[in-house]
């Protein structure tokens, strides 16, 4: 079973297509990212998964329950931290965990929930106001919102933004633990090294429609083409290698490398020259570069 | 437990600012009861043997309780809503009548505070006789329940707190003011007369002062009937709008 399918998800507000036929499934224990613009319909996603938004057709399903014939099941399964920057200002942060796992139906929640402190960084913030808290502060909350519930599946929207260095790697250590205990977890996020280091498997909408579904590593692979930068003891090239040239003057040059193939055959061009090498570097494109390369396709 | 944690928030939610929620009610009705009862106390006797003072007091009481039910929901809900925090109750597997009931309840609690508090304090003036305590907690819950309900459909309807005001001061006051708080309607010339006949909130002040003093303008089972049927009413209306998700779920 699937921790998350979405099976032709349609979403019109008005007359705009926010989402336009989206299919794809997320399997159990999955690191997995969602990646796009503002406005390619993440958020809209992940509102369909949670109940505060719904589908103007297609269905959706988590854990094997369907988001909204068995929302309960469907909900008790998922935890979601939501984007916007939000918190109730009349409770401490202990009372708005209970509040949050009685909501789940937890009661005598308070040894997780300290733990989950614990993992946050937050522990001697337990009696504090969530007005007194920093923005970091109260988004690592948010985070423990989600997690008051102990779901298998775990939907991060925007995590870590206004989240300081430290407290994001120990709140990406912690997450990762989750993962590595067998929770799916899912991710948006514009810090695309993020999603690179931690993601198994990446998913790009572009204007509500799913352009790209892949294993990081395919998707590393066949992105854009590498480069290799040379510098070379001659002040220019073989004729037969300027069309790969996409920068550089001599002695330094970049060319365009389409696979390691042709690295072989570049190389063989300089020794029938006569040309010798001083320095050598192959480049592989990042998530970054791939993540501009397809959203301008 | 989900219902009963949502209760138990909505009302934590109100007693921590009991200063705002509670007191200054109170102090408010406190306040009316003394300049009315003493500027125009002497001169008006609206029930034979009931004195002035004593008919204000169920007035005033019912206007705060019906005041407050009503804000108790409809300030809870757009608070949540402009801060956006309404997701925590939204994402998990709350169900439309757990979210009704838990607002509604809470509406009647802050109501009944408030109720009591004013009753409590205005007893220096005069003691009702309170002939029948039973009607007198029916239409207390009862008027309670119909201005949470509406508080609650206020509260969704509104997008930013000056469309709130906006229900507030275009509705719900005239509404409690012209319904009997401070005189009997049998004082009015016969239009009026007639228009309150077609105010709900008449009904709860004038059920709530049989409660009191065993006289009325109105039979204590028409207000009954008339206060339930709006009841009803108003509760079916929330209850769609909460199974749709109107203004909630997009």
């Amino acid at each position: 079973m699937s921790a998350i399918v979405f099976d032709r998800i349609c979403k019109q507000f008005g007359s705009f297509s926010a989402l336009d036929e989206v299919s794809f499934r997320v399997e159990q224990g999955d690191f997995f990212a969602l990646l796009g613009p503002n406005g390619a319909g993440k958020t809209t996603l992940i509102s369909i998964l949670g109940g505060l938004a719904r589908a103007t057709s297609g269905t959706a399903t988590v854990m094997g329950y369907d988001v909204v014939q068995d929302y309960r099941a469907a909900r008790s399964a998922i935890g979601i931290v939501p984007q916007e920057l939000v918190f109730d200002p009349f409770f401490t942060v202990r009372e708005t965990l209970r509040f949050q796992s009685g909501y789940f139906g937890i009661r005598h929640n308070d040894d997780w929930i300290d733990e989950i402190l614990l993992n946050i960084g937050l522990a001697e913030k337990a009696d504090t106001n969530m007005r007194k808290l920093s923005g970091g502060m109260k988004r690592r909350v948010m985070v423990a919102q989600a997690l008051v519930h102990r779901p298998p599946v775990i939907v991060l929207d925007e995590p870590t933004a206004g989240v300081d260095v430290e407290l994001r790697q120990s709140l990406w250590a912690f997450i990762r633990r989750l993962n590595e205990a067998g929770h799916t977890i899912v991710l948006t996020t514009h810090y695309l090294e993020e999603a690179e280091t931690l993601c198994n498997r990446i998913a790009m909408l572009k204007q509500g429609r799913l352009i790209a579904l892949e294993d990081k590593d395919t998707l590393m692979g066949h992105g854009s083409a590498r480069s290799l930068r040379i510098v070379t003891t001659a002040q220019a090239l073989p004729d037969s290698l300027m069309p790969l040239v996409t920068g550089g003057s001599g002695p330094e040059f970049e060319l365009k490398l389409a696979d390691c193939c042709a690295l072989e055959d570049i190389l063989g061009e300089l020794r029938r020259a006569g040309i010798g090498l001083k320095d050598i570097e192959v480049t592989k494109p990042d998530l970054e570069e791939i993540f501009v390369d397809m959203m301008h396709r | 437990m989900r219902f009963y944690t949502l209760l138990q928030k909505e009302i934590l939610r109100f007693w921590r600012v009991a200063f705002q929620t509670v007191a200054a009610p109170v102090l408010t009705a406190l306040l009316y009861q003394l300049i009315f009862s003493h500027s125009i106390g002497q001169h008006v006797e609206p029930y034979p043997g009931v004195s002035y003072a004593a008919f204000l007091i169920p007035g005033l009481a019912m206007m705060s309780m019906l005041q407050n039910s009503f804000a108790n929901a409809s300030s809870s809900l757009i608070q949540a809503k402009v801060t956006g925090s309404i997701v925590f109750i939204l994402l998990p597997p709350l169900s439309y009548l757990e979210f009704f009931l838990a607002h509604l309840l809470a509406s009647i609690v802050r109501g009944l505070v408030v109720g009591i508090g004013v009753i409590a304090v205005t007893l220096f003036f005069a003691m009702p006789p309170f002939s029948h305590p039973v009607w007198l907690l029916l239409f207390m819950v009862l008027g309670c329940g119909v201005m949470g309900a509406l508080g609650i459909i206020g509260g969704i309807w509104a997008e930013k707190f000056d469309q709130l005001a906006g229900f507030q001061n275009f509705i719900i006051m005239p509404l409690t003011f012209l319904s009997g708080v401070f005189y009997s309607i049998h004082s009015l010339p016969p239009f009026w007369q007639a228009l309150s006949h077609w105010n709900p909130v008449f009904y709860m002040i004038d059920g709530f002062r049989y409660g009191c003093f065993g006289v009325s303008d109105a039979s204590p089972w028409q207000s009954l009937a008339v206060v339930g049927v709006t009841f009803a009413l108003l509760a079916g209306i929330t209850l769609q709008m909460l199974r749709s998700g109107y203004k909630l779920r997009h």
